[in-house]
């Protein structure tokens, strides 16, 4: 194994120090640390994290390999900062058995780009009907925690009640999808002044706070760990600062979108601003700042949602909802939050972590620690051009914006993935 | 002029009154025994339908063909659309043929705008969705100017399926913008949230048009100078829009006895097709406020004029 000194890093933003990487953990840290044959890397002016850790992300392998595989997106999530990923599981065939999770564990493993832990379905084929074999899947070398019918909610009260009760018994979690599907038919974008404008059929609010108010009573009920995905407005804000206040165990994520966008982007009906849940408004994206910041919110998630350019550049109804992420979203939540090292650590990657149960990941570099690091640059400033990224599919909503901070390096046990900004492979 | 005319929010209120001005001018056209006019000789307009609507295919191709354009009729069905071409596709192919202007109806909302960014020529929106249909809005205005002599202080109440209405949305705002003043009726649930709220607010602030909501259509008859009636689809009824036709017709239809509420000089209207015995009655239809006849052979004036004032004829 190769080992690496890392001169002059600020870690979490403290005074400069360096980083000697050697058999795949941090072996040592302190001042003017001698080379010994080690690959010397200047870091001056850079900030080590712990790598980043994304608990939403579709990779679209198997079954949409023309836009995305888990090789491109492992890349594109290496040079977004992040080490581990969390595959979904809306894959064709979908990962609801542990024959397709395997494979994607196995995928991930071969790419070497990042460590990527399958989601695994709630219910068979995301149909919301019977539970998927989630005993299997957890038991299976892809060991898998999470369980999740993302695209879709697992609408049926009583069935996410067993998922939650079932999945205790190797302390799983569930990761719902919060949209209750009889008022969200043919939903376009967020319901509201923008909308009603377009004549695009609305997606109301209520329509995710009802199924958290609900989902947050039954894991109450049932003594279950929760997790809430892209929670997009105020009010599904309020009922979790309530729900934790009560001692659920309850966590929830935000997409870097939502934190930065809202729903006047509809209006020139590009979907690439189509996404589900749908960009809301201006006191939205206030309420999920602030609950990011107070911790309500426990974690930045990317949703990255690869899509081939046929299904964007299209009728707005027609095409697919999703946005790229991963390699904007360390930007974004770095402009939404500022330079707060700590945390933003603990937002995009220790909590993800523990919520994942990668052991392995969110730890800050110190000595004896696992290698999982990433170095960014806080001053660089980035024009985003879809053309540049590393995913396959083209669809950010951020072209042309420019972005704070940039991923100068990315170490997956102690091997870079990133080097000089640029993939190693 | 604008390039496009996509939305009634396209038009301020000189533009508008220009095309009105312009129709008068086109209507006097239809009078005459040649009813035809060079203007755009050489011109190609593209009628891309890619919903049925028998009445403003018509009216568009009419109007085209009295300036004298080259009118290309391309339907979705049997068409390299029903092959699954792309409306990208098909785009860039009208592109390559050299329309002048593509009219186009669709029922995805907001595709004549993305047409819009893929063609050259000029696009004119002859109903997207439930969004807009602006032309509809024009040939309303143009004969409620007729008919009453102005359109600054009218009231106006649009009636029935809003929520759904690409013709109430493209009305709020021209109606707006040439100074009526518009009342929105229906059921509750056929009425757009935000619209209903920004009412009852009192208009706080908002970039929505001054725009007053009612749910009793017998409050507002006696004040109004313009009925315009909706059609309301029957499948609303399997949604619980509403509970049934024949409630709905009791709450919200527009019948003889109903109509003798107006005011005297008041006119009903329609955009038609109509559901004859749910929202109106024959004894309204056919009576001499309505005006759902005159409303079509304006239509032709008024889209003579759009296609006469996009393209440019007025330089030529």
């Amino acid at each position: 194994m190769s080992s690496y000194l890392i001169k002059g890093v600020s870690v979490l933003g403290a005074a400069p120090t360096d980083l000697l990487i050697r058999d795949g953990v941090v072996a040592e840290t302190g001042a003017d640390l001698a080379a010994d044959g080690a690959t010397v890397l200047d870091a001056a002016g850079l900030v080590a994290l712990p790598g980043l850790v994304d608990l939403h992300t579709h990779l679209r392998e198997p079954g949409r390999e023309d836009a995305e595989t888990v090789e491109s997106g492992s890349r594109a999530a290496a040079l977004g900062g992040y080490t581990a990923v969390c595959a979904m599981a809306n894959t064709s065939p979908v990962a609801d058995t542990a024959g397709v999770v395997e494979q994607v564990w196995r995928l991930g493993r071969e790419a070497g780009l990042v460590d990527v832990q399958p989601i695994g379905a709630v219910t068979v084929g995301l149909a919301g009907e019977r539970l998927a074999e989630l005993g299997a899947m957890a038991d299976s070398a892809a060991r898998v925690r999470i369980f999740s019918d993302d695209g879709h909610c697992v609408a049926d009260p009583r069935l996410m009640r067993r998922a939650l009760e079932y999945v205790k018994a190797f302390d799983g979690i569930i990761a719902q999808h919060a949209e209750e599907p009889r008022l969200t038919e043919g939903a376009q974008m967020h319901e509201g002044a923008v909308s009603t404008r377009l004549g695009l059929t609305g997606w109301p609010a209520v329509a995710e706070e009802a199924i958290i108010a609900r989902d947050v009573l039954l894991a109450e009920h049932v003594g279950s760990r929760l997790h809430v995905c892209h929670v997009s407005t105020a009010g599904s804000v309020e009922v979790l600062r309530q729900a934790k206040a009560r001692g659920v165990r309850v966590t929830a994520e935000v997409t870097p979108h939502h934190l930065l966008l809202t729903d006047v982007r509809a209006e020139t009906y590009d979907p690439v601003y189509k996404v589900n849940p749908p960009l809301r408004t201006d006191d939205d994206v206030t309420a999920l700042r602030a609950a990011l910041a107070d911790g309500v919110i426990d974690i930045v998630a990317t949703d990255h949602a690869p899509h081939a350019v046929e299904d964007k550049e299209c009728e707005w109804a027609y095409a697919r909802p999703g946005m790229l992420g991963l390699e904007t979203a360390l930007s974004i939540t770095l402009e939404v939050l500022g330079p707060r090292w700590d945390l933003i650590a603990e937002r995009m990657s220790r909590t993800p972590a523990r919520i994942a149960g990668l052991e392995s990941h969110g730890l800050d570099p110190a000595p004896g620690v696992p290698a999982n690091l990433t170095l960014v640059d806080p001053a660089a400033q980035r024009r985003i051009e879809p053309g540049e990224l590393a995913s396959l599919s083209r669809n950010t909503p951020y072209a042309g914006m420019t972005l704070p901070g940039r991923v100068v390096a990315t170490f997956l046990r102690g091997e870079p993935t990133v080097l000089d900004g640029k993939a190693v492979k | 002029m604008i390039r496009h005319l996509l939305s009634g929010a396209d038009l301020d209120a000189a533009t508008a009154t220009r095309i009105l001005d312009t129709a008068a001018e086109m209507a006097t056209v239809a009078g005459r025994e040649v009813k035809k006019l060079p203007a755009l000789r050489g011109r190609t307009v593209v009628n891309l339908f890619y919903e049925d609507s028998t009445r403003t295919r018509i009216s568009f191709e009419a109007a085209a063909k009295r300036l004298s354009a080259d009118v290309i009729n391309f339907s979705a069905k049997g068409s390299s659309v029903a092959k699954g071409e792309s409306l990208k596709d098909t785009a860039l192919t009208l592109q390559a043929m050299g329309a002048d202007a593509v009219v186009v109806r669709h029922p995805a909302s907001g595709a004549a705008n993305r047409l819009a960014e893929w063609v050259d020529g000029s696009v004119v929106n002859a109903g997207d969705g439930t969004h807009e249909h602006p032309t509809q809005a024009l040939l309303d205005a143009y004969t409620m100017r007729s008919r009453l002599g102005r359109l600054a202080g009218l009231s106006v109440a649009v009636v029935g399926d809003v929520l759904h209405s690409r013709v109430a949305r493209s009305n709020v705002l021209l109606l707006s913008t040439l100074g009526a003043k518009v009342t929105l009726v229906g059921p509750p649930t056929l009425i757009p949230v935000d619209w209903a709220t920004r009412a009852a607010t009192a208009n706080t602030a908002g970039q929505a048009p001054d725009i007053s909501v009612c749910y009793d259509l017998d409050a507002v008859l006696p004040t109004s100078d313009v009925v315009m009636m909706l059609r309301v689809q029957r499948e609303r009824m399997s949604d619980s829009y509403f509970p049934s036709a024949r409630e709905y017709a009791r709450r919200y239809g527009l019948d003889g006895q109903r109509m003798r509420r107006l005011p005297e000089h008041a006119i009903v209207m329609h955009p038609g097709p109509m559901n004859r015995g749910m929202e109106i009655t024959p004894e309204v239809a056919d009576s001499a406020r309505s005006t759902i006849v005159e409303q079509v052979t304006n239509g032709v004036s008024v889209r003579m004029a759009v296609l006469y004032l996009l393209l440019g004829g007025n330089n030529a």
